[in-house]
């Protein structure tokens, strides 16, 4: 109880101070912080509009969140959640395109599922190279990404290559693409959400519940202890790599069949990347995954609100890097806080 | 026949002196009032057994710890070092067990590292090539001053080591169990260069377990065991025997109550095994043994003679290059542990937080570790964990592990509290055969017995155990049959009852039972 506690706080005190000290720099610019944070607080939640744009923005976090932050409680560090993202939405945007024939019931998750497969099995390269040869899957994943890059450039300049202006895929069949759950203006809130939320109920379960959950874990703390007790080092390391590819992938083809339809260059954006930072200040918890997500997508959403009344969208950039930090070396608050505590 | 002469302390010059020395570990009393001196000029052995505070003693002289109490001189003078710089300064120089080498740089450059010439602001490579190459003839040490370290074998970057030291203007030179690594010539050629520097007016302090090499090579001999000095011999006037009696002590070996057992069938059996160690090198050299129902076999040696690549190629943990593993008649050679637990055959591991524990799991998922897949712990692809907590709950009373708290994390308990954690798992786990390694390593007396009458429980339920330990009380006071290790291969193999402890010692240090007994068995 004790610990949960401190686990919330962690995170919580990080946003306090990070906030803070961001204040003095909009301070530092001249402008009113309090008011600032206002226009983000309004921007990101004020109206129903923003809401879904948060939400929108959050859905794919959640999932790179869950992609990285179950690799690192399998032990492994998974840098490729972009790639694996791209690689899941460019495969299953080849094949939705031609699904117009089946009903959505079957269109949807066959879509799901060859984006899911895709990035799993891209992850799976790099699991399988760290268990065959020891090469480092930081290293590998990194490579991977820019591999995708340039088969995505490839595809969408070429192969898939369709209309003019931005190279893209052509759009997916109308019932490969997930169904709106809310729609203001221009805004649509597909059921990507949903599916977000469940994936992290099933990272839960599955790390907490079941016997290959307890065998990933126990080769991610101690892989020789697991090996000693009978656990396979090598089929639990490419396991552990392939379900977060497969989170990255469903990140991917969530943005696809929810949000642009299509593949393009930007689709993943970066939102693998920002899985780690997502993942380290949810400490690797589902549940503190879709908090953080959540954070990150509301500063998002708000920072061009905040941006209008003449303070930059980077204030928000400052917010997430000191908020980063101070997670990643909670010592510091930790030590902060226990402090606190001997003084109360 | 006794050694002991009288010195004549005052008349001598020592290069060091290290008076009353106490260091404290949380748990562990290191150093206990260790007074040592060592002439000037001298090569001076440092023997005993693993844990005997051998390194501790050196680690203080060279200014890694700091002594709780007590005095160190260096040529007469009182010296308290802050770190080894201070040590440096004071002429004092080590050679680690591990080397401290930059692979990627060469010879010159990794010699100079620290403390490098410069010609301007600019390394002066030349300078140092010519420097290193000095001193190299100077002292007989062969190097090759332009190579890789990566690119030399292990004999010439320990030469390496040695030059950095003299480079730094070391005379007293500390070799922390240089030969533990070198091949029986490059150990020749080492004592080649330790008589070098010594007739260069060197001072060196050799830290061995090996009697034979300390016989060789040194002047005198400080004997430790326990945190203590127990022992200080002169090298002409003192031989193995004597050696090896204070290093494991005279104490009577502690007799449990071990009631008879006869021996059944054979279950397990090792025929002709060779293991490579981690540097590729054979540390198991065609070792064959049985062992049978309720019979328990112990393995004695000095620490790092093959038994842990001996336990783990036996439990499936490291690949065996030659020869068979036999269980139950069944070839389980290169057969993956977790089919080994299967058959029925369970492990104590030698270093439990490496191998048998997993630290930031509770008590209750390590309780189950190597069982967790199966019923009653597993219902399809889900941990059942009433269950898992429930049998927790049993174990931790039946085997007595404190805090009983099942949801305490296995790196927050003590270690005999970890270790008695472990064990309950494997003997809960019915094997038919049991693997024991250094179970009572680091654990207080009580938990000694508890082990200990554990093990001997299992023998009585005719489980086959093999016993691997480097406390030969335990081996004496366990075992049924003995089988000493040595470089990997048997010396011998003895019952308790029909030896002693200083032959299965000479055993220990690399003598055949058949040498000692002189021919006849």
């Amino acid at each position: 109880m004790k610990k949960l506690f401190e686990n919330i706080a962690v995170p919580i005190i990080s946003v306090i101070i990070a906030l803070l000290i961001s204040a003095l720099i909009i301070l530092a610019i001249g402008k009113n912080p309090i008011e600032a944070y206002g226009k983000l607080l309004h921007g990101a939640f004020g109206n129903k509009q923003a809401i879904i744009d948060t939400l929108i923005k959050t859905t794919p976090l959640i999932l790179t969140g869950l992609a990285v932050g179950f690799g690192f409680r399998a032990g492994v560090f998974n840098i490729g959640a972009e790639g694996q993202m791209a690689m899941g939405a460019l495969m299953a945007a080849s094949v939705a395109s031609n699904f117009g024939g089946l009903p959505p019931a079957v269109a949807i998750p066959l879509t799901m599922l060859i984006g899911m497969a895709t990035g799993a099995g891209w992850a799976a390269i790099a699991g399988f190279l760290k268990a065959k040869t020891g090469a480092h899957e930081v290293v590998t994943t990194i490579m991977l990404n820019w591999t995708t890059t340039y088969i995505a450039s490839f595809m969408v300049t070429g192969p898939l290559a369709t209309g003019s202006g931005t190279p893209k895929s052509p759009e997916i069949s109308l019932s490969a693409q997930l169904p709106v759950l809310m729609k203001v203006g221009a805004m649509e809130l597909s059921a990507g959400i949903i599916i977000s939320i469940v994936a992290a109920i099933f990272m839960y379960v599955f790390l907490n519940k079941t016997t290959t959950g307890y065998e990933i874990k126990a080769v991610g703390f101690n892989p020789y202890a697991a090996e000693y007790g009978g656990i396979s080092v090598a089929k639990n390391v490419v396991l552990a790599m392939a379900i977060s590819g497969a989170l990255a992938g469903l990140a991917g083809v969530t943005e696809l069949m929810g949000v642009h339809h299509r593949f393009l260059g930007e689709l993943s954006g970066g939102k693998g990347f920002d899985g780690i930072s997502i993942a380290l200040i949810g400490q690797n918890n589902p549940i503190g995954i879709i908090f953080a997500a959540l954070l990150i997508g509301a500063l998002r959403t708000g920072s061009n609100e905040m941006q209008f009344m003449g303070v930059s969208k980077y204030v928000v950039i400052i917010v997430q890097a000191i908020v980063i930090f101070l997670v990643a070396a909670d010592r510091i608050v930790r030590t902060i806080y226990a402090r606190k505590k001997v003084k109360a | 026949m006794s050694s002991k002469v009288q010195e004549k302390v005052h008349e001598r010059e020592y290069a060091v002196e290290m008076i009353e020395i106490t260091k404290k570990f949380p748990g562990v009393l290191a150093n206990d009032r260790v007074t040592i001196r060592i002439e000037k000029g001298e090569i001076h052995a440092i023997v005993g057994e693993n844990g005997a505070g051998k390194s501790t003693l050196m680690n203080q002289l060279y200014g890694l710890y700091h002594p709780d109490s007590g005095e160190i001189r260096i040529f007469g003078e009182r010296k308290v070092f802050t770190g080894p710089r201070d040590a440096i300064k004071a002429g004092i120089g080590m050679v680690h067990q591990h080397f401290m080498l930059v692979n990627t740089l060469t010879v010159a450059e990794n010699v100079v590292l620290g403390s490098e010439p410069t010609k301007g602001t600019n390394f002066d490579l030349q300078r140092a090539r010519r420097e290193v190459k000095e001193l190299s003839e100077k002292y007989g040490l062969y190097v090759d001053v332009d190579a890789k370290i990566e690119d030399i074998p292990v004999g010439m970057q320990q030469r390496v080591e040695i030059i950095k030291t003299l480079y730094r203007g070391a005379n007293i030179i500390i070799l922390d169990e240089p030969t533990a690594v070198l091949t029986p010539q490059e150990v020749e050629e080492l004592f080649v260069i330790m008589r070098n520097l010594q007739s260069a007016g060197k001072t060196l302090l050799f830290i061995s377990h090996k009697l034979n090499e300390v016989m060789e090579i040194s002047d005198r001999i400080t004997v430790m065991r326990g945190g203590k000095v127990t022992g200080e011999l002169i090298t002409k006037q003192t031989n193995e025997r004597e050696i090896a009696r204070a290093m494991v002590g005279r104490d009577v070996v502690l007799k449990l109550d071990k009631a008879p057992h006869n021996p059944k069938e054979t279950v397990f059996e090792v025929k002709d095994l060779w293991v490579k160690d981690n540097r590729h090198l054979d540390a198991v050299r065609g070792v064959s043994f049985q062992v049978r129902r309720g019979e328990v076999v112990g393995i004695a040696g000095v620490a790092g003679n093959g038994q842990t690549e001996l336990i783990e190629a036996i439990t499936g943990l490291r690949k065996v290059e030659k020869g068979n593993i036999y269980f139950e008649g069944k070839d389980i050679t290169g057969v993956h542990p977790k089919v080994l637990r299967e058959m029925g055959m369970t492990h104590i591991a030698e270093d439990r937080l490496k191998h048998a524990l997993i630290k930031p799991f509770p008590a209750y998922y390590n309780a189950i570790l190597g069982r967790h897949y199966k019923r009653p712990f597993a219902k399809s692809a889900f941990l059942n964990h009433n269950e898992i907590k429930r049998f927790t709950m049993e174990l931790m009373e039946e085997f007595d592990v404190r805090p009983r708290i099942i949801e305490h994390l296995g790196g927050n308990f003590s270690g005999g509290n970890q270790q008695k954690l472990v064990v309950g798992r494997e003997i809960k786990a019915n094997p038919k055969f049991m693997v024991v390694a250094q179970p009572t390593r680091g654990l207080d007396v009580g938990a000694i017995e508890f082990i200990h009458r554990q093990i001997l429980r299992m023998r009585e339920n005719d489980v086959a155990i093999l016993l691997i330990s480097m406390e030969l009380e335990e081996i004496f006071s366990l075992s049924d049959r003995i089988l000493v290790m040595y470089e990997g291969q048997i010396m011998g193999e003895v019952k308790p009852d029909e030896t002693t402890v200083e032959e299965v010692g000479l055993m220990m240090a690399g003598k055949r039972l058949e040498e000692i007994r002189g021919g006849k068995k």
